[in-house]
């Protein structure tokens, strides 16, 4: 019943995507554009454009024809108050100016000098982000609700339950039970959302034409933030002792040892998760781009050369989703693992009866 | 550059949309999955120690039962040779007692016939007697006729009495 | 386009940029070589073990790469700064 559900709701989302997509494209602005001729292919920002955020979902162009859904913008500036308006003010090369805003290199910024902008819009990685955790929050509710019901509890688990139950599981035994010992039980929660809201996000970004959010240094930041106040806040009194008089360790080389064990509680633990999410997402959506854009470039060489290529890059690309998505995986997973060790060292060694892995700091 | 410069917007729609997902899947999903799990392991382990408690039940029932059927059949054997004692007992008993009644019963037809000889020795001496008496009388009847009369008679007489 | 113009066009952040993205490829391709001849050593040793060093080999190969990641956005970084 679950699963039926949210297929009809897919369905019912690409029917919302494929009618609003934009039809109104005939917009002429090239005045200028008559003198650029065949305009040179530059890979740098077809592949920049394709990986950062956007104020609308832009699928293609023929001629004059955009293919493309614009999206809410809400601007809030001390001086002028907060404003909403669709993305297609701008106009489809961004050129147009709409409130006294304008877009400045993909950014909106305000055209009176000095006029600071705080920018919530609806960018196409917020959109893609809030449907695909709206379609995985009812699966997850659906499922939620089986085991209340009790099935998969006195009985056999059935459908998507089957699908979901090992993943869990998982996490439940190597990777909470492991790291945070008697504890575990706490720490489910935010350990299970953590990696869910990775590996949607991950692996919702693949489809092509989507935004690429879970490769968006602001998505991984935010990771990393909420895993360093979980972190943090699950330390003891101990592990401050611990860092701040190190037992044992000469007075010299403790003067060297707190400022660096400071800095990687708060810098480089976090900073690496942060960073390594954000280069492992963004590296195959770039490496797939690049496989693309080659074509184009022995194309522009001689028309042959870019025909015969394309079934290499071709090949080379369905090898890279395939990559692609047990990097969605492991990144989830190494993420979360990593949170559940850092946790984990927060109260080592508080109480003894109590045995959370032996882990060191990695990186 | 504008790789690595977050944008305000999606942070804060990020963190919006964490802590949102958090909450409600942590209030309406992960705590029915996990405690749904939980107790389906729990419900596992019981189910395979209460089926260990039911085969050491099965196995203690079982050496009972053999020890029952080890005792029946010793009972059995005990009064298997309990009967047959009796029984031969009882035959040995009766065999005896046949004895006796025989003996008693020979002792008692002996003692019969004993006196029934000794009535038909009385009668016989009796009759005899009589006879001796009859033939004495009818001798001493017939003596005085002839001697050749006399002794034919006599030899009639004997013969008579032979016949008897 | 000459190879010549290519340079001087591009620049030396362009070139650091690929410098340095060649030598992390070459810095991950021995870290996954030893992890992977390791996991094979093992593997061979140990043949019923093969799923759990599989499962490690992955984990580390995953770690080491996100290390030579983070020298990919450094030279990205490197490369579209004048771009």
């Amino acid at each position: 019943m679950g699963f039926r559900s949210v297929k009809s709701l897919l369905v019912a989302t690409f029917s919302i995507f494929l009618i609003s997509v934009s039809f109104q494209g005939f917009a002429q602005n090239n005045e200028d554009g008559e003198a650029k001729t065949e305009e040179k292919f530059d890979p740098t920002t077809v592949i920049l454009n394709h990986v950062q955020d956007g104020y609308s979902f832009h699928f293609f162009t023929i001629g004059d024809f955009h293919a493309s859904i614009p999206l809410p913008v809400i601007l809030y500036s001390p001086q002028k108050g907060l404003s909403i308006f669709s993305s297609s003010r701008f106009g489809h090369e961004g050129e147009l100016t709409y409130e006294g805003y304008k877009m400045e290199n993909n950014k909106i910024v305000a055209v009176d000098e000095g006029v600071k902008v705080y920018d919530f819009s609806m960018t196409r990685n917020v959109v893609q982000m809030l449907l695909v955790l709206t379609l995985f929050i009812i699966l997850m509710i659906n499922i939620g609700k089986r085991y209340k019901k009790g099935i998969g509890v006195t009985s056999a688990p059935t459908g998507v339950q089957n699908l979901l139950e090992p993943v869990i599981i998982f996490i439940r035994d190597e990777v909470a039970k492991v790291n945070l010992g008697s504890r575990w039980e706490r720490y489910m929660p935010y350990l299970l959302t953590l990696f869910f809201f990775i590996l949607v996000n991950a692996l919702f970004g693949m489809i092509p034409g989507v935004a690429n959010v879970a490769g968006n240094i602001a998505f991984t930041l935010i990771l990393g933030v909420i895993a360093l106040i979980v972190i943090l806040a699950s330390t003891t009194t101990h592990f401050w002792k611990h860092l701040f008089w190190p037992p044992g360790v000469p007075f010299l080389v403790k003067l060297i040892l707190v400022p660096v064990e400071l800095a990687g509680v708060f810098i480089i633990k976090p900073g690496a998760l942060i960073i390594r999410l954000f280069a492992n997402m963004i590296a195959g959506h770039i490496v797939i781009l690049a496989f693309i854009s080659l074509i184009f470039i022995f194309g522009e060489m001689s028309t042959v050369a870019g025909y015969s290529f394309s079934p290499f890059s071709v090949l080379f690309i369905v090898f890279d989703y395939f990559i692609e998505i047990l990097v969605a995986f492991i990144q989830a997973f190494i993420f979360t693992v990593l949170t559940a060790i850092f946790i984990g060292q927060g109260f080592e060694g508080s109480d003894h009866d109590l045995h959370p892995g032996t882990h060191d700091g990695m990186l | 550059m504008e790789l690595l410069n977050p944008n305000l917007g999606l942070i804060a729609w990020t963190t919006v949309a964490f802590l949102i997902t958090l909450w409600i899947l942590g209030k309406y999903a992960w705590k029915p999955i996990v405690s749904g799990l939980e107790k389906r392991e729990q419900n596992i382990a019981d189910s395979i120690q209460a089926a260990e408690k039911v085969k050491q039940e099965m196995a203690a029932l079982k050496s009972e039962n053999e020890e029952l059927l080890a005792k029946a059949r010793d009972e059995r054997a005990q009064m298997l040779r309990e009967a047959k004692e009796t029984r031969d007992k009882i035959i040995a008993e009766a065999k005896e007692q046949a004895r006796q009644e025989t003996n008693k019963i020979v002792s008692d037809a002996q003692a019969v016939i004993n006196q029934q000889k000794m009535a038909a020795i009385t009668e016989l001496k009796n009759n005899v007697g009589k006879l001796v008496i009859e033939v004495s009388e009818k001798v001493l009847r017939r003596e005085l006729a002839s001697k050749e009369a006399q002794e034919q008679f006599i030899h009639e007489l004997t013969s008579e009495v032979k016949l008897n | 386009m000459s190879l010549l113009t290519l340079l001087v066009e591009v620049g030396f952040s362009h070139l650091g940029g690929a410098i340095g993205a060649g030598l992390a490829a070459i810095g991950a391709g021995i870290g996954i070589g030893q992890i992977g001849k390791g996991a094979v050593e093992g593997i061979a040793r140990q043949p019923e073990a093969s799923n759990e060093i599989r499962a490690n080999m992955i984990l580390a190969a995953a770690l080491v790469e996100g290390v030579a990641l983070f020298a990919v956005i450094a030279g990205l970084l490197a490369v579209l700064k004048t771009a």
